[in-house]
């Protein structure tokens, strides 16, 4: 998997002050819209909410609010746990489809729906199975039992872990494909020799599969740790950050402030996040850009 | 026919027992969504796993618009293809003139904007929504297509760039020199030598900015809020205000909305998966 941009960073620009080819002019020219819409839709926002979030107050006001407290937590466990677990799903389930078979091919290509479809219909049909009085779940529960199930969504705990297991259904297909990749650039020859070897499928993960596929592993799980971050769907649209605001994230609160009429303390939510996002930004920049 | 040994049956059979739950795991939300578009109301509503009196007729109300939250449906459907539509095609004229002038014409600064870029690409979108709901307020876009597709076609480039620019790195420098010895100009180079190599990696960026734009729920949700300018994802959450909300044209009109991006995905996996992921994390 290594792609490297060899040669990339020994490039230095000549200096300005040398007069430009009209390679360069184009390249200038052609560079000129990213540029805008770079500084009209995430420079001048960013400052913009920076300089919305620079009173003090708006951190008494966020530190006195339990609410925030608690998506603070939860963001964590979110990341934490949900992002592992669904990581090392991803990693069993990369070697199960690296497996060449045809059924396994036909469900590969089914495997992979829930990343192509949208998320609106298919976290609302969840959340409808997980309703209490009409959900299938419950009906099933009852058929079953004579017992009436849980009401799943009031309970903030189970709430929040059904909000973590949507999220893994969308995008463990994603992660795997990945994982697929990393798994498939293994030399085949390697296995072979193990293989001779008597080496048992554990040995083969242990001293082979994983010292070649570490840096992806890690490296996926701190993307992924990124963008979830940013996951607003899968809360939002199971539990709407309920029962009693008690399942909101980072992401679905920065919003909730903002319907508020709060958008203060909506950047300053924000802005609470960044000493933790900014180091795993920094980090994969370094990595992506080697 | 040779007998399969006992060994491989026993193989099969502990692959098996990972495909049978991964298949249902898969499956179910997806197959629960179209058990209620194929429902009555009373058979989606009673927990059923096949509805006594299967029916197309959700379908119907669907396509005639006959419902209160349905009655601009056409209007948000040709929204969602507009706006996705213009998503894709700025994202590739923006990231493709973007990426050729960084890897073939380096210009100076070049590796600064990819950065940039790339910065961008992992600021949670979330996160960045705040900020752009405001200053798409200031900028007087709210409620106005172009807003979405400007924050959509923002949120899309960076990646685009990044992938492109990749692409870009492994085309032979040898062409552009050769074609700038037949004197060809820059634009020249960009339009017959670029563009047609470059071709499957910029299918591959279109549909995924496509898609992006199709999927995207909460900067709909936020920067439209007219019900004929909003697009299709808006107008299905739209349903949940109601209490007594019809979930089975809900989930109707959810698996319509669902169809498109699934059909474009299939259609151009062959170079989704190549281009994406090969660009999506490197090791």
């Amino acid at each position: 998997m290594a792609i490297t941009l060899s040669g990339d960073q020994a490039l230095p620009g000549p200096p300005l002050s040398s007069r430009l080819t009209p390679a360069q002019v184009w390249g200038i020219i052609l560079l000129a819209p990213y540029l805008l819409v770079f500084l009209a839709f995430v420079v001048y926002p960013v400052c913009y909410g920076l300089w919305l979030a620079r009173a003090p107050a708006n951190y008494v006001a966020l530190y006195n609010d339990p609410i925030f407290a608690r998506a603070a937590v939860n963001t964590l466990i979110f990341l934490v746990i949900g992002i592992n677990i669904k990581m090392l799903i991803a990693l069993l389930l990369s070697g199960f489809f690296a497996q060449q078979r045809t059924w396994i091919k036909w469900l590969s290509v089914i495997f992979i729906l829930p990343w192509a479809v949208p998320s609106i219909p298919t976290i609302l049909s969840v959340r409808f199975m997980l309703n209490p009085e009409w959900g299938v779940i419950n009906h099933l529960i009852f058929s079953f039992t004579g017992d009436d199930g849980p009401n799943w969504l009031n309970d903030p705990t189970v709430a929040l872990s059904m909000a973590i297991g949507v999220h893994i259904w969308k995008s463990l297909p994603f992660w795997t494909l990945i994982l697929i990749t990393g798994r498939l650039a293994i030399s085949h020859d390697l296995f072979e020799a193990a293989e001779v070897d008597g080496a048992s499928l554990w040995q083969k993960f242990r001293y082979i599969t994983w010292p070649s596929m570490q840096t992806l592993y890690v490296t996926c799980t701190l993307l992924s740790m990124i963008w979830t971050l940013g996951d607003f769907n899968s809360v939002y649209l199971l539990t709407g950050g309920g029962p009693a605001d008690l399942t909101h994230v980072l992401s679905t609160l920065g919003i909730r402030y903002l319907r508020l009429d709060q958008l203060s303390l909506a950047m300053a939510s924000i802005v609470c996040a960044m000493p933790f996002v900014l180091p795993l930004v920094y980090f994969m920049m370094k990595r992506l850009s080697r | 026919m040779k007998l399969p040994s006992l060994r491989d049956v026993a193989t099969e059979a502990r692959l098996l027992l990972i495909g049978i739950p991964v298949f249902l795991w898969t499956m179910i939300p997806i197959y629960h969504m179209f058990l209620f578009a194929i429902s009555p109301k009373e058979d989606a509503f009673s927990g059923k796993l096949w509805p006594d009196h299967p029916t197309l007729h959700n379908f119907e109300i669907v396509f005639k618009q006959q419902h209160y939250f349905l009655r601009d449906f056409y209007v948000q459907f040709w929204n969602s293809t507009l706006i996705a539509a213009a998503v894709g095609v700025l994202t590739l004229f923006i990231a493709t003139a973007a990426a050729f002038s960084i890897s073939r014409l380096k210009v100076p600064g070049g590796r600064m904007v990819l950065n940039l870029a790339l910065f961008t690409y992992f600021i949670p979108a979330a996160f960045l929504a705040v900020p752009m709901y405001r200053t798409m307020g200031n900028y007087g876009l709210l409620n106005n297509h172009w807003s979405l597709i400007l924050a959509m076609v923002t949120i899309a480039s960076p990646y685009a760039i990044w992938v492109l620019k990749q692409a870009s790195d492994k085309l032979p420098v040898e062409l552009d020199e050769a074609a700038v010895m037949d004197g060809a100009t820059t634009l020249q180079i960009f339009r017959l030598v670029y563009l047609p190599l470059m071709m499957p990696s910029l299918v591959a960026i279109g549909t995924y900015a496509v898609l992006l734009a199709w999927n995207e729920y909460l900067y709909a949700f936020l920067l439209l809020s007219n019900d004929r300018e909003i697009t299709l994802p808006v107008a299905l959450g739209n349903f949940l205000a109601a209490d007594d909300s019809p979930w089975e044209l809900l989930m109707t009109t959810g698996f319509i909305y669902a169809l498109p991006p699934a059909a474009v995905y299939y259609a151009f996996r062959r170079y989704m998966v190549g281009g994406l992921t090969a660009g999506a994390v490197k090791s």
